[in-house]
């Protein structure tokens, strides 16, 4: 018994793969009909070729619980989701479009404040903002940029269309997964690499690693650039490690570095203080330097915001690009695009309700079992509600919340984000996903070809999020015309 | 290479070995028991002292009995030198560089370090005390293998071998000091047992054949201490060890100050005169005197690679 397209059928959501039960979109048809030659057992053998991989390549994520810290095998579903190239072109062009305007917008705010003085970004927003850092006005980043490494949550609804749902400007993460997800499928699947074109994402850690050297405030032939992590407990741990091994660079931990008299950044090796040019730190802004922020930062080096207004390392992303990603300001993003670069959004918003007007937030009380409530400055899908499956009392719970603190949430319709067939128990079952392309920005932008797919295993689940059972697929950005 | 990494490599080498000396120097002990005659009084409290642990034990135990000193040497988690300290030590320092050593050595030190857990309340009675011993051992023996011979020999690794050689020469000149309390007492009962002993004692570092070997005489407690103390070539006598602490930190940049450290401490040891050492109070001493020397290496180790601050 092998798979029957006919009987997939995606409940009238949008599928990534087909249009209608039995018909596969344009780009999918070679890999639908090459799943239909395959036998359950042949599902199956693939399957656990794909778990063993993982487990053999040790890729792990770790998930806090009550008894410590365990590793976990990363969660793969071995059904690729593609999406056509030509509209991948257009993605793209949003994307860097988009990130080109934030970074804009980032260096107006810590700098003139145009945007504020023109009345177009409210001074109310940004005066009740967590992520704007007074240590870091008056600064002037290398190519004016400070998000380097942003990740965009996108997700597609019902007519097709893809939209922004968030921008990760501080640390995001999950790129060494979409590599490794590639890596995974070719395992799995190498005939289908044989017959399609599928573009190529390896290319990432170097491009990663040339954007960081160009940010190097010594022009040297081989700057310093290491990867700072907060340790082997952070859940991201992996990531950090495995980022700074592809790129060749070393991985500190706070303990690793120090500034010296000089308020030059050293690190201490065998071979005695080298002094670093770049750190790409994958630490969050608070926990930098206990001298400028929380003073109890284990994580931190003391004297690193000093060193880095005087010019003497790069920090990437900058601290304080994350005043760019809170949920609020995201509200704003069409009109920061119009406002910096004077064009329309390539890729639209999600229609967000900010519950800090009057208006909005009546609509929201009034909806809440409509909506999906965010919190502005949480991540990882945690303080979230999503009004449709919330019982009444989860409801009353966040009404008082919204109203105690409105600056601090927001609201979006909840979306029929699309569906991807995905293998459960040995069948396909529509699956919802999101996606999170990462896009570097130096001297140039580069966007990942595709990025990380992320789908909730769960049957119904819209959380796509691995700490709560999500899990992941490669992603083919595949070439239909060629 | 970052001196966090390279202190975490030499310390994960060290708690290995420690864990595996501690494990012969039990097995030692408990073959000494067995073999003394009956009118002999064996103190196991004298084990502990030689491993500096008097006070911990003072603090914990009220009567310093078999039980209790072997529990403490081999299962207790309050005392930073027993098997499972040492076993839980190496495997937070091979966690955290796990990048630098092979998967394999990972895997190993995690599954002794569970193996020890699961079965250390065993191992302190007389019955699964044997078995539990020798497990460990193997299984030690087993990673430095493994180290051995699918890591790069790089600065990585010289800081394995440093640390792994400077606790082994710690850990034989405490074993001669428990050999020499038990041994060279004037004690006439124990005339007749004394050269089994002896043998016992360089069974415990499987030493036996190579004594035999290389010595070519009947063992006799003189020719047991020169060989353990002075022999180039047997691994596990000290001044072997520290030739090996001593071309691994040859390997390494700015190394001035721990080499001139390594080559004082195994001068002393290949210029004792043995015939001098022959009572316990002396030999005693003169081992006090090269493990406080081998204690200096160590912190001039740390200073040197370890521990850069600013003014570094």
């Amino acid at each position: 018994m092998s798979i029957d397209w006919k009987s997939y059928d995606p409940n009238g959501f949008y599928d990534e793969l087909i249009s209608s039960p039995g018909y596969p979109r344009a780009a999918a048809r070679t890999l639908t009909s090459y799943l239909r030659s395959l036998s359950d057992e042949e599902i199956h053998e693939r399957k656990a070729a794909a778990e063993h991989a993982i487990v053999e390549m040790g890729i792990t994520f770790t998930v806090y619980t009550e008894g410590g810290n365990i590793d976990r095998a990363w969660p793969f579903d071995i059904i690729p989701r593609i999406i056509p190239r030509k509209e991948w072109m257009r993605v793209e062009e949003g994307l860097k479009q988009r990130v080109t305007a934030l970074n804009l917008f980032i260096n107006d705010l810590y700098n003139e404040q145009k945007i504020v003085k023109d009345k177009v970004f409210p001074k109310e927003v940004l005066a009740q903002s967590k992520n704007f850092r007074e240590q870091c006005v008056g600064i002037q980043p290398a190519h004016g940029v400070w998000a380097h490494i942003c990740g965009s949550d996108l997700v597609r609804d019902k007519d097709g269309t893809l939209y922004v749902l968030e921008d990760n400007l501080r640390v995001p993460s999950g790129v060494s997964y979409m590599l490794e997800n590639r890596q995974v499928t070719k395992r799995v699947f190498p005939e289908l690499f044989e017959n399609y074109s599928i573009l190529p994402v390896d290319e990432y850690p170097s491009q990663l690693f040339d954007m960081l050297a160009s940010l190097s405030p010594r022009p040297l032939d081989y700057p310093e650039v290491v990867v700072l992590t907060p340790g082997i407990y952070n859940s991201a741990y992996f990531e950090h490690s495995f980022l700074a091994q592809r790129m060749g660079a070393e991985l500190v931990e706070g303990s690793d570095l120090l500034v010296g008299e000089d308020d030059c950044v050293y690190m201490r090796t065998i071979g005695g203080l080298e002094r670093v040019d770049v750190i790409y730190r994958r630490v969050d802004d608070l926990f930098l330097d206990p001298e400028a922020f929380n003073p109890d930062s284990m994580l931190g080096v003391p004297g690193l915001m000093r060193a880095w207004r005087k010019g003497n390392v790069a920090l990437a992303n900058a601290p304080g690009a994350g005043v760019a990603d809170d949920k609020v300001v995201y509200a704003f993003v069409p009109e920061i695009i119009r406002y910096y670069l004077d064009q329309d959004p390539i890729i639209p918003n999600v229609p967000t309700y900010r519950c800090m007007y009057p208006d909005e937030r009546e609509h929201v009380l009034k909806h809440l079992d409509e909506l999906v409530i965010k919190p502005a400055n949480e991540s990882g899908g945690y303080g979230m509600l999503i009004g449709p499956h919330a019982s009444k009392r989860q409801r009353a719970e966040f009404a008082d919340l919204i109203k105690k603190d409105p600056r601090n949430y927001i609201a979006q319709p909840t979306l029929a984000i699309s569906t991807t067939p995905t293998l459960c128990d040995g069948h396909l079952e529509p699956r919802h996903v999101d996606l999170r392309p990462f896009i570097l920005q130096g001297v140039r932008t580069d966007v990942t070809a595709g990025g990380l797919t992320r789908v909730a295993l769960r049957k119904g689940s819209l959380v796509v999020n691995s700490s709560q059972g999500g899990g992941s697929k490669d992603t083919w950005i595949v070439d239909t015309e060629s | 290479m970052l001196s966090r990494v390279a202190e975490r490599l030499y310390w994960m080498a060290r708690y290995i070995e420690r864990a595996e000396n501690t494990a012969r120097m039990v097995m030692a002990f408990s073959h000494l028991a067995l073999d003394m005659p009956r009118s002999v009084q064996l103190s196991w409290k004298s084990m502990v002292s030689t491993t500096g642990g008097d006070a911990a034990f003072d603090h914990h135990y009220q009567r310093d009995d078999e039980r209790n000193c072997v529990k403490f040497l081999l299962a207790d988690l309050d005392n930073p030198g027993s098997i499972m300290s040492s076993l839980s030590g190496a495997r937070e320092n091979v966690r955290t560089t796990r990048d630098l050593v092979p998967s394999e050595a990972w895997e190993s030190v995690n599954e002794l370090y569970l193996f020890g857990k699961a079965n250390a309340e065993a191992g302190v009675g007389k019955r699964g005390r044997y078995a539990f011993l020798s497990e460990i051992i193997s299984r030690c023996q087993q990673i430095t293998g493994l180290l051995a011979g699918t890591m790069s020999h790089d600065h990585a690794y010289d800081f394995i071998r440093a640390g792994r050689n400077l606790e082994r020469a710690d850990m034989s000149s405490r074993l001669l000091d428990v050999a020499g309390i038990g041994l060279l007492s004037k004690d006439e009962d124990m005339q007749p047992f004394e050269n089994l002993l002896w043998i016992n004692i360089l069974k415990s570092v499987s030493g036996f054949q190579m004594y035999r070997q290389h010595v070519r005489r009947r063992v006799n407690g003189a020719l047991v201490i020169q060989f353990l103390l002075q022999d180039k070539q047997f691994p596990r006598a000290i001044a072997h060890a520290l030739g090996e602490v001593e071309s691994s930190l040859a390997n390494l940049p700015r190394n001035e100050l721990p080499l001139r450290f390594i080559a004082q401490v195994k001068r002393h040891v290949l210029d004792a005169k043995v015939e001098t050492l022959l009572k316990p109070e002396e030999l005693h001493q003169f081992l006090d005197q090269i493990q406080m020397e081998m204690a200096e290496t160590h912190a001039s180790i740390a200073d040197n690679w370890f521990r850069l601050d600013r003014a570094a």
